[in-house]
C-alpha cells in the first residue's frame, strides 16, 4: 500500500511535465492541423536555458530559501521568453512560408527542425549529459508504518510539490485563456474555421503566432522542473519526452486541453507503475501499447472532440 | 473591371459595380454565376486577379482580409460558417471582435430583439442549432460588428417563409433606421429585388443588366429566368 502510493505521487509528477509538453502539441495541431515535432526540442532548448541561467545566477542549495524562489522565479521568466522566441521564430521562418502546401511538408520541416535544435544544443552545449546539484532539498512524510517486515514510509518531496503546484495553477490559467478571453475565443475560432475568423477581424497568422508562443513557454516550464527533478540533462531529452508528450496529447485526444493533460497523467502514470511492479525496460513499451489499445477503443482519443455536429 | 480566376477557371469576367452609402444593393443570378465569389472578393479572400475594389474612397484591392472586416464591413457568407463547437454567445462575441466592447450588452439586446430565439438558445453549441437558426445567427454574428456595410450571402436560404420575411423586415428596418448599406445575394429574387433600391443580374461572371429593384423585377428576362414560380 505505501509503495503503491509512493509510486502515485511519482507517477503524478511524471505525468504533470508530459502534461505541461503535451499543451504545445495539442493546441498547435488543434489550430493548424500539424503536429510540432519540433516541440520537443523546445523543451529541451528550455531545460538548458534554465540550467545556463542557474549557473550563472550562482544558487545552490546553501543559497537559503527566500534567494532560491526569487532566483528560480527569475530563470522560469528567462527560459518561458527564450523559449517562447524560439517557438516564434519557429513558426515564422519553418512553417508559415508552408501554410497551403500539402500537407507532409510542414511536418517533414519539423523533423528537420527537431534534428537542427538537437545538434545545436550538441554542438553549442557540448554533447555529454550536464549535471545540476539538486537545489530544492527535503520533503515530507505523509504516512509510516514499521513492522516486522521493515519501515515503510510515503514521501512527497518538496520538488514534487513544486511540479505538481506549478502544473495545476498553468493548467488554471490557460484553461481560463482558451475558455473566457478574447485571445483563447480567436484561437478556437482560427481551430474551427480560419476563413471565418478572418472574416470576423481576426489575424489568423498572428493568432498561430500567439499559440506557439504559449506551447514553448509551457514546454520551458517542463523544461526547468525536469531539470530540477532529475538533475541531468542533454540534448537528447527533447526526444524522448517529446515522444511521450506527443503521446498523451493523442491519448486525451489531440486539439484537447484537458485531454493533454489527462494523456500526460496516464503516460506518467503508467511508466510509473509499470517500472515499480513489471520492469524498467519495458516502461516506454507499456506507455505506447496504452496508446494502441485506447486509439482501438477510442479513436477520438479519451476527451477527444465529439463528430455530432452540423456544418 | 474585376477579374478572378480559381486556377483556370475564370468566375469573374469583368465585373463592375457601385453601391452607395445607404443603399440596399442586390445581386440575382443562377447557381455558379459567381455571386459569392464577388461577395468574398470584397472581403479580400481570394485576391482579385485584376480590377480594383474602393472603399470610402480607399484602394482596398489588396489590404488583408482581416484590415478590410475592421473597416465597418460585416459578411454573413454563403454556407453561414457558424463556429460549431462555440456557443450561440460565443458565436456573437466573434462578430463582436472588431468593435469596442463598451457597447456589448446593448448589441447583444439588438440581436436578440431581432432574433428572439436566438436568446433562448444562448448556451447552446452552434453546430446544433437549425439550419434557420445557424442563419439567424450568421446574420447576428455579422451585426455584432457594428457595421456600415453588410453583406449578405443568401441570407434566406432554408428558412420557413415566415422567417424569410422577418429577415427581410429587418434588414429594411435597419436600412432605413440606421442608413446601414446591404449588399445583398439572393436566390429569393422576388423579395429581395422588392426590397432593393438596385439590382443587378450576373451571368457566368459578368453583369448582365442593372436597374432599379422595380424596374428589374418588371423586365420579362428577369421573370422568366429569376421568378419562375416565385413572383406572385
Ligand atoms: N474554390 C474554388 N475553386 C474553383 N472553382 C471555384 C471555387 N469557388 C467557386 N468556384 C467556381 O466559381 C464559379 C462561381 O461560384 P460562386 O460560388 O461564386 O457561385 P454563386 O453565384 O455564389 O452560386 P450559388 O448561387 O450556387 O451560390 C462556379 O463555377 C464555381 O464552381
Ligand atoms: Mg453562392
Amino acid at each position: 500500500m505505501e509503495y503503491f502510493l509512493q509510486q502515485l505521487i511519482n507517477g503524478i509528477t511524471l505525468g504533470s511535465i508530459y502534461g505541461l509538453i503535451a499543451i504545445g502539441y495539442t493546441m498547435v495541431y488543434g489550430i493548424i492541423g500539424m503536429i510540432n515535432f519540433a516541440h520537443g526540442d523546445i523543451f529541451m532548448v528550455g531545460s538548458f536555458i534554465a540550467l545556463i541561467v542557474i549557473t550563472a545566477l550562482g544558487i545552490t542549495v546553501a543559497s537559503g530559501a527566500g534567494v532560491i524562489i526569487a532566483a528560480l522565479i527569475l530563470v522560469l521568466i528567462c527560459a518561458m521568453l527564450i523559449s517562447s522566441a524560439y517557438g516564434w521564430t519557429l513558426e515564422r521562418l519553418a512553417y508559415r512560408p508552408l501554410r497551403g502546401s500539402f500537407r507532409l511538408a510542414p511536418l517533414i520541416t519539423a523533423i528537420g527542425v527537431s534534428i537542427v535544435l538537437q545538434n545545436y544544443i550538441q554542438i553549442a552545449q557540448g554533447a555529454r549529459v550536464k549535471p545540476l546539484q539538486p537545489i530544492i532539498t527535503g520533503g515530507h512524510t505523509i504516512m509510516k508504518r514499521v513492522d516486522e517486515a521493515g519501515e515503510f514510509v510515503v514521501q512527497i518531496s518538496n520538488i514534487q510539490i513544486l511540479i505538481i503546484v506549478t502544473t495545476l495553477v498553468l493548467m488554471g490559467i490557460f484553461s481560463l485563456i482558451i475558455a473566457k478571453t478574447s485571445l483563447g475565443r480567436a484561437q478556437r475560432a482560427c481551430e474551427q474555421d480560419r476563413k471565418m475568423a478572418s472574416l470576423l477581424g481576426i489575424n489568423v497568422d498572428r493568432t498561430i503566432s500567439t499559440t506557439f508562443v504559449m506551447g514553448a513557454a509551457l514546454a520551458a516550464v517542463a523544461g526547468l522542473m525536469f531539470l530540477l527533478y532529475y538533475g541531468v540533462i542533454d540534448f537528447f531529452i527533447g526526444f524522448v519526452a517529446g515522444v511521450k508528450a506527443f503521446t498523451a496529447a493523442v491519448l486525451g485526444g489531440i486539439g484537447s486541453l484537458p485531454g493533454a493533460m489527462l494523456g500526460g497523467l496516464v503516460i506518467g502514470l503508467i511508466e510509473t507503475f509499470w517500472s515499480a511492479y513489471f520492469s524498467v525496460e519495458y516502461k516506454d513499451v507499456a506507455a505506447f501499447a496504452m496508446l494502441a489499445i485506447v486509439l482501438i477503443f477510442l479513436p477520438q482519443g479519451l476527451l477527444g472532440k465529439p463528430e455530432v455536429e452540423k456544418v | 473591371m474585376l477579374k478572378l480566376f480559381y486556377g483556370k477557371i475564370q468566375a469573374l469576367r469583368g465585373v463592375s459595380l457601385d453601391v452607395y452609402e445607404g443603399e440596399i444593393v442586390t445581386l440575382i443570378g443562377a447557381n455558379g454565376a459567381g455571386k459569392s465569389t464577388l461577395m468574398m472578393t470584397i472581403c479580400g479572400d481570394p485576391r482579385a486577379s485584376s480590377g480594383q475594389i474602393i472603399y470610402k474612397g480607399e484602394d482596398i484591392t489588396h489590404v488583408p482580409t482581416h484590415e478590410i472586416m475592421r473597416r465597418d464591413i460585416a459578411q454573413s457568407p454563403e454556407g453561414r460558417r457558424i463556429f460549431p463547437r462555440m456557443t450561440v454567445q460565443e458565436n456573437l462575441l466573434m462578430g463582436a471582435a472588431v468593435t469596442d466592447q463598451t457597447h456589448l450588452e446593448e448589441d447583444f439586446a439588438r440581436v436578440f430583439e431581432l432574433f428572439p430565439r436566438l436568446k433562448e438558445r444562448r448556451e447552446q453549441r452552434g453546430g446544433t442549432l437549425s439550419g434557420g437558426e445557424q442563419q439567424m445567427l450568421a446574420i447576428g454574428r455579422a451585426l455584432m460588428a457594428r457595421p456600415k456595410l453588410l453583406l449578405l450571402d443568401e441570407p434566406s436560404l432554408g428558412l420557413a417563409p415566415l422567417v424569410v420575411k422577418q429577415i427581410f423586415d429587418v434588414i429594411k428596418e435597419l436600412n432605413e433606421k440606421e442608413g446601414l448599406t446591404v449588399f445583398l445575394v439572393e436566390q429569393n429574387a422576388y423579395h429581395a429585388l422588392k426590397l432593393a433600391h438596385k439590382g443587378h443580374v450576373v451571368v457566368n461572371g459578368a453583369i448582365t443588366m442593372s436597374g432599379t429593384g422595380k424596374e428589374l423585377l418588371a423586365k420579362e428576362e428577369v421573370r422568366a429566368a429569376y421568378l419562375e414560380g416565385g413572383a406572385h
